[in-house]
């Protein structure tokens, strides 16, 4: 008895303690995002509104020329990523050919690398080969390690998939590129979506590898990593929190409406 | 054919030389086959004799690794799946997930662009009695309604040729023999040409108007239900359509419309009509129900064949009949279908009897003895299919 009475309140407190200790550093930064702070944002120097209004303004717009290139760079490098991996997921599962194994293999090796090592071997590569570091070498580098999750995540939903489906798409006259675009992409779509959001995620919050790569050119994690030597800004944290926010309100907006779809199904049984 | 108007009438399959190999295995060995236009033809077998593979070979969704196929004449051994006149109900259903019951049905009128995609869907659904269930997904549908959507499907696209692979198989004995006769129906309302594969000849003799038995990828004899049943040419058929008394002998007599075979020392008769050998040693047969039970050595006569002195080693009752196996010394064991007319088994256990049958009543098959011994001894083919009509049997009683 007094074993579950222990049991009802100690995961509550445990998970309840988990994840305060999880959003402190996120309450931290939204909550310095108000800071009316002058140089460094460290200390509270009383509430403004003042650096989301005019989140652009400080340092000729750095932060966000800083935020506008992690974006450019997550979105092309999630486009191509998840459109190669798409297609060397499907062509891993549904055919044999030679070198296949060995393809699986490397495939794998970017995701067990250290990112030092994969970062560091880069840049060289990119040197001996003359190619200057920028915008171009980040996102080479970060579609690169992408492609790797996008394929593992991918090619799991293609095994799930019954063969079935599209021979019966053929045999109701779907030329190849019909059963594609009508019956494998869409039965893969949650699988490719999932990759994507992924690819960004890495992408966007990438900095060692991108350090390496980068050049001139300033992403949001390595504006980050520079100013907090000489005190982050509080726009950073208006930034970082929209971020967050926005991320907040993209997953809660697919909850709901998954459940309300699955309302409406069950209401049509 | 591809796109355009529907097939107005169903249209001939022709397989010339079919051969199909797996890399390490011949799934098909040499296969010619005729099914005429209209026609509700039907591939028997047991497990793994390749149905399957000759009906995805007919789709294109296999490609032979020699031999042709001609659809109404024109010779379609080359064109993929999606060109082909022809449209397959799947074993598994395959329906697709993530559409609609109605989408799935009108997606081959939609990839066709013809008019009226939906109306016609809706008609189809209607046909299968599940248009009210047209908005629902295939998840929330039972396993038969699955099953008439896939044939919905399939049929909207009034093909020229329509291929069902077992398409009854998960449905219960109930369901099962209602929708036998709605495809029945639904083939003779629409004049097409039907292909359908089974296991369960009681559905290949009560639906096709023509049956084809095949074993290990080969067709082992094709014609009317009646005439599988009457003259099996091989043993493999007797066996499979229904139980068979075999017996192996050589020729000893002739007439002009008989032969007189020597079977452990008697001589039975089977007309030349019905028997598919005239010399040599043949394997003459006779079904369990024509066999009648005697106390007493019957007197001769010619119109009936006699063996025996046997004796009865197990009487089991179905209800309609009574089974008895006689064992008879030089012969083995005969299965006898008695009629329950009187109450309770007229023989017991241990009981010595005689058999007879009417001359009229046997059968000589085509086989070569001599070769097939060997073949059957060897033949698993006949054990495991005994197991899979016992496992069917035992599905029917629990579902019945
Ligand atoms: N892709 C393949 N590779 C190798 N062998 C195969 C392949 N497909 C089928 N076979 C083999 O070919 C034989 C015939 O298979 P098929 O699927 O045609 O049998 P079936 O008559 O439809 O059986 P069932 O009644 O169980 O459906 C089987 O022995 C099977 O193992
Ligand atoms: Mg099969």
């Amino acid at each position: 008895m007094t074993r579950l009475s222990l049991g009802k309140w100690l995961l509550p407190v445990y998970s309840a303690l988990a994840l305060l200790f999880l959003m402190i550093p996120i309450a931290y930064t939204f909550v310095f995002s108000f800071n009316d702070s002058l140089k460094s944002n460290i200390t509270w120097r009383g509430f403004t509104l003042d650096k989301w209004l005019n989140v652009c303004a400080v340092q000729n717009g750095a932060v966000c020329e800083a935020f506008g290139n992690s974006l450019l760079i997550g979105a092309v490098s999630t486009v191509l990523a998840t459109t190669l991996g798409t297609m060397i997921a499907i062509a891993l599962v549904r055919y044999r050919f030679k070198f296949r194994a060995g393809t699986s293999l490397l495939l794998f090796l970017p995701m067990a690398t250290p990112e030092v090592v994969l970062g560091a071997g880069l840049a060289a590569q990119f040197l001996s080969l003359g190619v200057p570091k920028d915008m171009l070498t980040i996102i080479l580098a970060h579609t690169m390690f992408c492609i790797s999750f996008v394929v593992v995540t991918v090619k799991a939903r293609v095994a799930g998939l019954d063969p079935a489906l599209e021979e019966a798409g053929r045999d109701l006259y779907g030329s190849p590129a019909q059963v594609f675009a009508r019956i494998t992409f869409p039965l893969l779509l949650p699988g490719i979506l999932a990759a994507a959001l992924l690819s960004f995620a890495l992408s966007f919050d990438d900095f060692i590898i991108t350090n390496f790569n980068s050049g001139a050119v300033t992403t949001f994690p390595k504006y980050i990593y520079i100013s907090a030597s000489r005190g982050i800004p509080a726009e950073a944290n208006v930034i970082a929190s929209a971020v967050f926010i926005l991320a907040l309100v993209i997953v809660v907006t697919a909850q709901v409406s998954a459940a309300a779809r699955a309302k409406r199904q069950a209401r049509l049984g | 054919m591809a796109t355009g108007a529907f097939a107005d009438r169903g249209a001939d399959l022709e397989l010339v030389g079919i051969q199909k190999r797996f890399p390490g295995f011949t799934a098909i060995e040499h296969l010619d086959l005729v099914i005429p236009a209209g026609s509700f033809f039907a591939l028997l077998g047991p497990s793994g004799c390749g149905k399957t593979t000759t009906l995805r070979l007919v789709a294109g969704l296999e490609d032979p690794t020699d031999g042709r196929i001609l659809i109404g004449g024109q010779d379609v051994t080359t064109q993929k799946a999606y060109q082909r006149p022809v449209n397959t109900v799947f074993q598994s259903y395959a329906l697709f997930p993530h559409m609609t019951v109605l989408e799935n049905v009108a997606f081959g009128l939609r990839r066709r662009k013809i008019t009226d995609a939906v109306a016609k869907a809706h008609e189809a659904l209607r046909l299968v009695e599940l248009d009210h269930l047209a908005a629902r997904k295939p998840v929330q549908l039972s396993g038969g309604q699955q099953q008439r959507v896939a044939l919905a499907r399939a049929i909207v696209n009034r093909p020229a040729l329509l291929l069902l692979d077992e398409p009854l198989g998960a449905l219960d004995l109930k369901l099962r023999r209602q929708m036998q006769l709605e495809l029945k129906n639904i083939q003779e309302e629409v004049g097409l040409t039907f292909l359908h594969v089974t296991h369960d000849q009681e559905e290949a003799m009560t639906m096709a108007d023509t049956v084809a038995v095949m074993n290990k990828g080969m067709i082992e004899q094709m014609g009317s239900p009646e005439l599988l049943y009457e003259l099996p040419r091989t043993a493999f058929v007797a066996n499979f359509l229904g139980q068979s008394n075999l017996f192996t002998g050589p020729v000893v007599g002739e007439t002009s419309t008989s032969i007189a075979v020597d079977v452990a020392g008697r001589s039975i008769v089977v007309p030349k009509a019905r028997s598919h050998r005239h010399g040599g040693d043949v394997t003459i047969g006779v079904r369990p129900e024509k066999l009648s039970l005697h106390r007493d050595l019957p007197a001769p006569d010619s119109a009936s064949n006699v063996l025996g002195p046997g004796r009865v080693t197990d009487v089991s009752f179905t209800g309609v009949s009574t089974q008895y196996l006689v064992a008879v010394p030089g012969l083995g064991t005969l299965v006898v279908f008695e009629q329950n007319r009187s109450a309770g088994p007229i023989e017991g256990e241990g009981d010595e009897v005689w058999v007879t049958w009417n001359v009229e009543h046997g059968f000589g098959l085509d086989d070569d003895p001599a070769a097939q011994t060997e073949k059957f001894v060897a033949d698993t083919t006949t054990q495991s299919l005994a197991a899979q009509r016992r496992a069917d049997l035992l599905t029917e009683l629990e579902e019945a």
